[in-house]
Formats: structure tokens, C-alpha cells, sequence
């Protein structure tokens, strides 16, 4: 057992996870190398996995067949407000019910925790019927506005950060006169900046990936985001697999280059919701 | 000087001191409401104020439009009547089915398999990957995978073994385990992060013990590991029983919900019955009942938890 050289258990273990990885990330890698194909080569069998020649031109085609810009570009500009106004918006909350004494401060921060049990089917048709009113459907503003204001999980992940700063910190400053606007901005936020991070990737993860909302309060194309443009392609160009999978890869390219990035902030994230219980 | 400035009249001080902490107290509390004030607006227009309208809307008929008339429990009652409920009940129960034994199975093996061995790290980036990426574009994918005449799938099973594979999404007995093993595939990362903190909270203390009594790696899985995971065993799967009920994109986008019905679910339904058919009522009723279903799990999972963080200590 203390020995260096490899157990066959060892070996077998490894040859088990590595099979298992390849289930896992072989799908990946098939819409990536098809996107680089051209029809012709999609129908060989047995299956080729290797294109050839590469195909560039599927993704500038898929980029143009639909328009993918403009949904990539709406999802992005709503993905940079809603991330931004939920770090600040959570980030207070979240300091107010770690730090500050006020009124109701429990039964406030208890029915935030309960919202989260309330899954989003069960509110989407009134919300829809208010958007009507307010005069927001087929807007951005409908996906925007609902999002920047309501994130209970992020206040609840801030407020365990916050709770973690011992209170000397605070008073040192309280005793110089700041107010708790100064502790809040100078002193509280630079010493929540992983959790901050944490919450932003979720944020955009979550926003990004989002199918349902867009689905029910978006109408028209130009106002699409990227999900419901790839689902729009789907619908128009069913049987054309290169040009697909070039959008899919397009659509999914910005998910993986933060989940590279931020993998860590993730998957510490996911434990802590769950450890939360 | 100083014992002398704050000696002669202790009484006013403490009354000044007093005066003061109301007053920071005061201002405290304003502070607090300036803080919370964002989300409390987002909480109230965007959470509790659409809950409280459906469920005032799950007691009337009405098709968006018209008059609203006050029907009390007659959508719950219609519930028990209506095929369309009935089917997407039942496809949904049976995806649950599919999906969580197998997945909360595949994901506690994965993640025993993961907790030692050497380069942990790139494993679990790869395993966890489909858990963040974008259910739209998975379940496209997904569709050439499945896709009876030139998907993968179909292709090697015939190529390795002369097999002609099944009509995966347009064969009503296949088309719910197609979609079930794309949720695996995608949720398997998840339920295997849990799993790993999970293990990480086991003292070593036990394998030692255990090893110098000389049990085998399957005594020490069988009579310490899954013992000792329980509770997050349970929390992952009343969260993938939770997830599962809300199963919806995948569906939509690969079979709409066909085909006959087979892949019908009850979001679908919510969805279908008040974006298609314009029964507000009936829509929202079977929101109601979604709820209901959650929160009845959510209480579950919370009660038995505290249970057992009592009995761990």
C-alpha cells in the first residue's frame, strides 16, 4: 500500500473516471468539430469525428442566417445590468441583515429564505399579466427589472460573508465618524470580493442560460436573447446539423469560458447552497 | 485632567450616553430600511405579490380578456378530470423515476470514486461541465445524438453491433428515457459536488479504525461511507426530485412535448393551458398544485435535516 508504483485497483479506478469524463464531455466535443463541417461529411458512416476540410464558413453562416448578433448582443447588455445592479442591490441587503440592528430584521430576512422555496412557474402568469400592464412585454425591461431587484439566494450568500467580518472593524470606523454608508462602500465591499465574484458568475450563468422567462415575455426576434434565437434556429433550420451546432457552440462559448475562469467560485458556490440545506 | 473633566457629574453622562445610543439606534434603523429597500420592492411587486394573485387566480376562469368569474376549487377539482393534467402528471412522476435513483446512484459513485485519486481537480471540471451550460443548446445537441437516422447513437449501435437502434424522440415508450438520460447527463455534476463536500465532512478517524480492524475498501463503503452520507443523500435527492418536477426546457425544445403527449410535463402544461389555450384559471391552478407538491418536499427536507444535525451531535 505505501508504495509508490500504481495498484491495478488504482489503474482500474482511473480507467472507470476516464471513460465516465469522456460520456461527459464527448457530446461537447462532437458539436464543436461538427460545427467545422460541412453536410457532406455529416452523413458518413461509421461517423467521422475529425472534419475535413474545416469549415469556417458555418460559423459567419449561422452568425448571419438569423439575427444571432443582435441576440448575443441583447443578452449580453442584459446580462452586464443584471449582474451589476445584483452585486449592489444583494450586497446591501445582504450587509444590512448581517451588520445592522433595525426593526423586523428576522422575520424579514426568514420570508426572504421562503421566496426562494417558490418556484418560478408558480408566479410567471400573474408576473406575465403585470408586465402586460406595466407595458413591458416584448421589452427588455421584463427580464431586466425583476431580475436586478430579486436575488434571495444572493442575499443570503452575501450575509454569510458578511457575518464572517468581526465587528471591530466596523466600530473602529463607527467611533471616527463614518456613517454606514462609508463602512458599507469602503470598508465592507473590498472585503467581500470573492463572494461578490461568486455571485456575479452565478448570476450570469444563471441569466445567461435562462429559457423560460425570455420565452414567455419576449415576442419578437430582435428582442430575443441567445436561447431563444438558437431555439428560433432550430425550428427554421431543423435538418441543417452543421449550421446548429455552430450556433450551439456560438451560444455556448461565453458559459464555458466563465466556468474555466471562475470554476472554483462555482463549485464552492454549489456546495454552499447546498451545505445550507 | 482628565479623571477631572468626567469625575464631577456622572449621572448627566450616563443620561448623554443613554440619549446617544437611542439615537444611533435610530439611525441605525433608518439605515436598515435604506439598505434592504431594493430587494424589500423586488421581494414585494416581483415574489409576493404575483404568489398571493395566483393563487386568487387558480379560483377563477378566465381566458385573459373577458370577465373573470369566482369558480372557488372547481380548477383543482377539474384536475382529477382533465387528460391533459392526468398525462402531464403522470409523464412527470415517471421522469422522476427515470432520473433521480439513477442519477443520485451514478453521481454518489462518481463522486467515491473522485474523493482520493489524483488529479480530482480536472476530473471534477469535466463532470460538473454540463451542469452550467445552457439547457437550449445541450437538448440541440442532444437531438442529433438521438436522432434515429443519422445520430451518433443510432450510428455506432449499428456500425459495433448490427443493432437498428430505437426511434429515441419519435417513439412514445422511448422518448421520456431519452429525455431522462439528457437530464443525467446534465445533473450529474451537481448532485457529484455535493456528494464530495459531503465526504469531505468525514473524520478519517473511521477508515483508520476501521482499516486497523482490518475491513475491506467494501466493508468501509458499505458500513461507513453511505452511512455517514445519508443526510446529504437525502438533501440531493429532494433537491433532484424538486429539480425533476420542474422539468420543462428540454422537452420543449427537442419534442414539444410529443410525440402523442408522451412528453408532456406539467410545466409544459402550465405553460400550454395559459399560453395556448388561454385558461388563465387552469393554468395557474396547476401552478398551485406544483407548489404544493415543492413545498410539501421543502418542509420534508427540513424537518429531517434538523433531525439529523441533532443526532450527529
Amino acid at each position: 500500500m505505501k508504495t509508490k508504483a500504481l495498484h491495478p485497483s488504482t489503474i482500474a479506478l482511473h480507467a472507470v473516471l476516464i471513460i465516465g469524463a469522456c460520456m461527459m464531455g464527448l457530446p461537447f466535443l462532437w458539436m464543436l468539430l461538427s460545427a467545422l463541417k460541412d453536410l457532406s461529411q455529416v452523413f458518413v458512416v461509421p461517423p467521422k469525428w475529425i472534419p475535413e476540410p474545416f469549415v469556417w464558413s458555418n460559423f459567419k453562416d449561422s452568425l448571419t442566417a438569423l439575427p444571432f448578433g443582435r441576440a448575443y448582443l441583447n443578452s449580453f447588455y442584459i446580462n452586464v445590468i443584471v449582474v451589476v445592479s445584483q452585486l449592489v442591490t444583494c450586497s446591501m441587503a445582504a450587509y444590512a441583515f448581517a451588520k445592522i440592528k433595525f426593526p423586523f430584521r428576522e422575520p424579514l430576512f426568514v420570508l426572504f429564505l421562503a421566496t426562494m422555496m417558490v418556484p418560478g412557474q408558480v408566479t410567471i402568469i400573474p408576473l406575465y399579466l403585470m408586465m402586460k400592464n406595466f407595458g413591458w412585454l416584448d421589452s427588455h425591461q421584463s427580464i431586466i427589472v425583476p431580475a436586478a431587484l430579486l436575488n434571495a439566494f444572493g442575499v443570503f450568500l452575501l450575509r454569510q460573508f458578511f457575518k464572517g467580518i468581526p465587528k471591530e472593524m466596523e466600530e473602529a470606523a463607527i467611533v471616527d465618524g463614518a456613517n454606514r454608508f462609508t463602512i458599507y462602500t469602503r470598508i465592507m465591499l473590498p472585503l467581500v470580493k470573492p463572494a461578490l465574484s461568486a455571485l456575479g458568475i452565478f448570476t450570469f450563468l444563471g441569466m445567461w442560460n435562462n429559457f423560460f422567462y425570455p420565452l414567455i415575455f419576449l415576442n419578437s426576434p430582435e428582442q430575443f436573447t441567445v436561447p431563444m434565437m438558437l431555439n428560433l434556429y432550430r425550428g427554421m433550420y431543423a435538418t441543417d446539423w452543421t449550421l446548429m451546432m455552430a450556433g450551439a457552440t456560438i451560444a455556448l462559448l461565453p458559459v464555458l469560458v466563465v466556468y474555466m475562469i471562475g470554476q472554483r467560485y462555482i463549485i464552492e458556490g454549489v456546495t454552499l447552497s447546498g451545505i445550507k440545506g | 485632567m482628565q479623571p477631572a473633566a468626567t469625575s464631577p457629574s456622572p449621572p448627566l453622562n450616563e443620561a448623554k450616553t443613554k440619549r446617544n445610543a437611542i439615537r444611533t439606534q435610530t439611525v441605525d434603523s433608518l439605515w436598515g430600511c435604506f439598505f434592504i429597500l431594493p430587494q424589500m420592492v423586488g421581494l414585494i411587486i416581483f415574489s409576493l405579490i404575483p404568489l398571493v394573485l395566483a393563487f386568487a387566480l387558480s379560483l377563477m376562469s378566465w381566458d385573459g380578456f373577458g370577465e373573470r368569474s369566482f369558480v372557488g376549487l372547481d380548477n383543482f377539482m377539474g384536475q382529477f378530470k382533465d387528460p391533459d393534467f392526468r398525462i402531464a402528471l403522470v409523464n412527470t412522476l415517471y421522469y422522476t423515476v427515470l432520473t433521480v435513483p439513477t442519477g443520485i446512484l451514478a453521481a454518489m459513485l462518481v463522486a467515491v470514486g473522485l474523493n482520493k485519486v489524483k488529479g480530482k481537480v480536472l476530473y471534477r471540471l469535466i463532470y460538473f461541465m454540463p451542469n452550467i451550460t445552457m439547457s437550449v443548446a445541450v437538448a440541440v445537441v442532444f437531438m442529433w445524438l438521438f436522432n434515429s437516422d443519422f445520430g451518433l447513437i443510432n450510428l455506432y449501435l449499428k456500425d459495433w453491433f448490427g443493432i437498428d437502434g430505437p426511434r429515441w424522440l419519435t417513439d412514445t415508450r422511448f422518448v421520456m428515457p431519452s429525455i431522462a438520460l439528457l437530464s443525467i447527463w446534465m445533473g450529474l455534476g451537481g448532485s457529484m459536488v455535493l456528494f464530495l463536500a459531503g465526504l469531505q465532512g468525514i473524520s478519517p478517524t473511521y477508515y483508520e479504525a476501521a482499516q486497523i480492524d482490518g475491513a475491506s475498501k467494501w466493508q468501509q463503503l458499505r458500513h461507513i461511507t453511505i452511512p455517514l452520507l445519508s443526510s446529504t443523500t437525502f438533501f440531493v435527492t429532494i433537491m433532484s426530485v424538486i429539480g425533476s418536477f420542474q422539468v420543462f426546457d428540454q422537452s420543449f425544445v427537442m419534442t414539444s412535448g410529443g410525440p402523442a403527449k408522451a412528453s408532456y410535463t406539467l410545466v409544459y402544461h402550465i405553460y400550454d393551458s395559459a399560453f395556448v389555450d388561454f385558461t388563465f384559471g387552469t393554468s395557474t391552478s396547476a401552478a398551485v398544485t406544483l407548489f404544493a407538491m415543492i413545498l410539501t418536499l421543502t418542509l420534508l427536507q427540513m424537518k429531517i435535516s434538523k433531525r439529523w444535525v441533532h443526532y450527529e451531535e
